[in-house]
């Protein structure tokens, strides 16, 4: 299941300005990706965009197509997208219906919303609870979850529509780091599933390793799009405002002391070690 | 539960019944003038008019308060959704239930980090609405906010589907609630009735 997506631009309801310009970018089934970019640059917007919410739901003009397997999603419902695309905003409140009294009727909801038999909706159910290890607070009240658990419910509630490719704006930028964590390991979860992800974050660290591609998003355009390693080194990331992950930034901080890392942080650091290990002790015995 | 319904239930009157004791009190007409305060005169009659509207106020808000003490949202929604109610309805009147009480915890939130920014919403009552006044915009707009990301989160979860959908479950419906119900009902048919015949006199 491909999604592709070539706008010439999209300006929301209300505005001259177009906030995505020239925009090529097809995502395959299997595929990871993460978007990054300053703040503005249109990250959100592409996310809505490439789910089919804007402009349909969201409104506004989108100039250009957006397919998936060759078939023009403008011509499908929302809810006929819901087993296609499924996209996941950062505020796990607002991801909540408010209607289920339970962390399980909530994964439920969707399922059920597709007219599926019980049976398939309870199956479903279980499985994105299994797949996020959410099964021990599946009796649980949504409303009262902690900022982590309750973006895992969010994404477990997506998981439930299987849908082909699954669109994440900014999932941990409302969590502490003990959300971040957990929201990182469902994530390495679902790539590992094989499930399409699109990921923006501002939190590259959660990226790298996650993600085998990286798009970079300034001005409403794409300014660059490779190989995760190569764009989470790139120079430009800094220019931009976007910190690169700490693997890179120790790399640099190696350079800069004059560390040759070419064989890799690991060998670097093991090689180190290696070397303290023979001088510590005697070091120790003169101090001593 | 009894000290909970008592509390929600004068929490939901008390505001209305503020304005309601001050206008009957003073400016109801009457015979017997209790005490005079500058230009009202507060009289008998007024206090009789107040004490009669906060009764019926009173009951109101504690069927109110006993319903949302007793149902819980989803088991409600289901239930009419079971009575043939589309779920989009059932939505609405869910969270037209949970609006009140959601608008009040945000206000609460914005409240503490307007005070941690030294928003001063102590002291005076002429201080206090002003402090509150600063916290009317953020609370409208962020719920403006939710609700319109929570409707596009439902949307992806197809919930602008047509059709029938298969509940998970039926809310419990056992003897005695049935009983309770039929018995409520025509206790209503009775009075109804027993008003339209004299059985039962109008209130004064």
């Amino acid at each position: 299941m491909t999604l592709e997506l070539k706008a010439e631009s999209y300006r929301y309801p209300g505005y001259a300005r177009s906030v995505l310009r020239d925009i090529s970018l097809t995502i395959a089934d299997g595929e990871t990706v993460g978007l990054i970019g300053p703040n503005e640059a249109g990250k959100s917007t592409l996310c809505l965009v490439a789910s089919g919410l804007a402009p349909a739901s969201v409104g506004g003009e989108l100039r250009g197509t957006l397919t998936i397997d060759g078939e023009p999603m403008a011509r499908l419902a929302t809810y006929e997208l819901a087993e296609r695309v499924v996209v996941g905003f950062q505020n796990p409140n607002t991801q909540r219906s408010g209607i289920a009294a339970t962390v399980f009727e909530e994964v439920a909801l969707g399922p059920m919303n597709l007219g599926l038999r019980i049976e398939e909706t309870v199956k479903r159910t279980w499985a994105a609870l299994r797949l996020l290890r959410l099964e021990a607070i599946a009796e649980r009240n949504p409303a009262r979850l902690s900022g982590g658990q309750a973006q895992l419910v969010g994404i477990a509630s997506l998981l439930a529509m299987r849908p082909g490719h699954v669109i994440l704006d900014e999932p941990t930028a409302q969590l502490d780091p003990a959300g971040t964590r957990l929201v990182a390991e469902a994530l390495r979860q679902l790539a590992d599933a094989g499930t399409s992800l699109l990921v923006a974050e501002h939190k590259t660290d959660l990226l790298d390793g996650l993600c085998t591609r990286m798009i970079v998003i300034d001005d409403g355009q794409i300014v660059r799009d490779g190989p995760t390693a190569d764009v989470l080194a790139d120079p430009m990331l800094v220019e931009l405002g976007v910190e690169p992950p700490a693997r890179v930034r120790l790399q640099r901080a190696f350079a800069t002391a004059g560390l040759d890392t070419t064989g890799g942080l690991e060998q670097l650091v093991l090689e180190e070690a290696r070397t303290a290990a023979t001088i510590l002790p005697a070091a120790l015995e003169d101090n001593r | 539960m009894l000290g909970r319904l008592l509390r929600v239930s004068l929490l939901l009157t008390l505001p209305i019944a503020i304005s309601v004791i001050l206008v009957s009190v003073f400016t109801r007409a009457g015979e017997t003038v209790l005490f005079t305060i500058g230009p009202f005169d507060a009289t008998a009659e007024g206090v009789d008019f107040a004490g009669q509207t906060l009764v019926r106020l009173l009951a109101i808000s504690t069927a109110i308060g006993l319903f949302g003490l007793t149902t819980h949202p989803a088991a409600f929604v289901l239930d009419l959704e079971r009575r043939r109610l589309s779920p989009r309805l059932a939505f609405i009147a869910l969270n037209t239930i949970e609006a009140v009480p959601a608008m009040v915890e945000r206000a609460a939130v914005i409240q503490s980090a307007q005070r941690a920014r030294g928003l001063d919403t102590e002291g005076s009552l002429r201080a206090r609405i002003r402090g509150v006044l600063p916290l009317v915009g953020p609370v409208i707009l962020s719920s403006l906010t939710e609700v319109e990301e929570r409707s596009l989160a439902l949307e992806v979860r197809a919930f602008g589907r047509p059709g029938r959908r298969e509940l998970l479950w039926r809310s419990p419906d056992d003897t005695v609630q049935l009983l309770v119900r039929a018995a409520m009902l025509a206790a209503l048919l009775g009075f109804i009735v027993g008003r339209m015949t004299g059985v039962v006199p109008p209130t004064p």
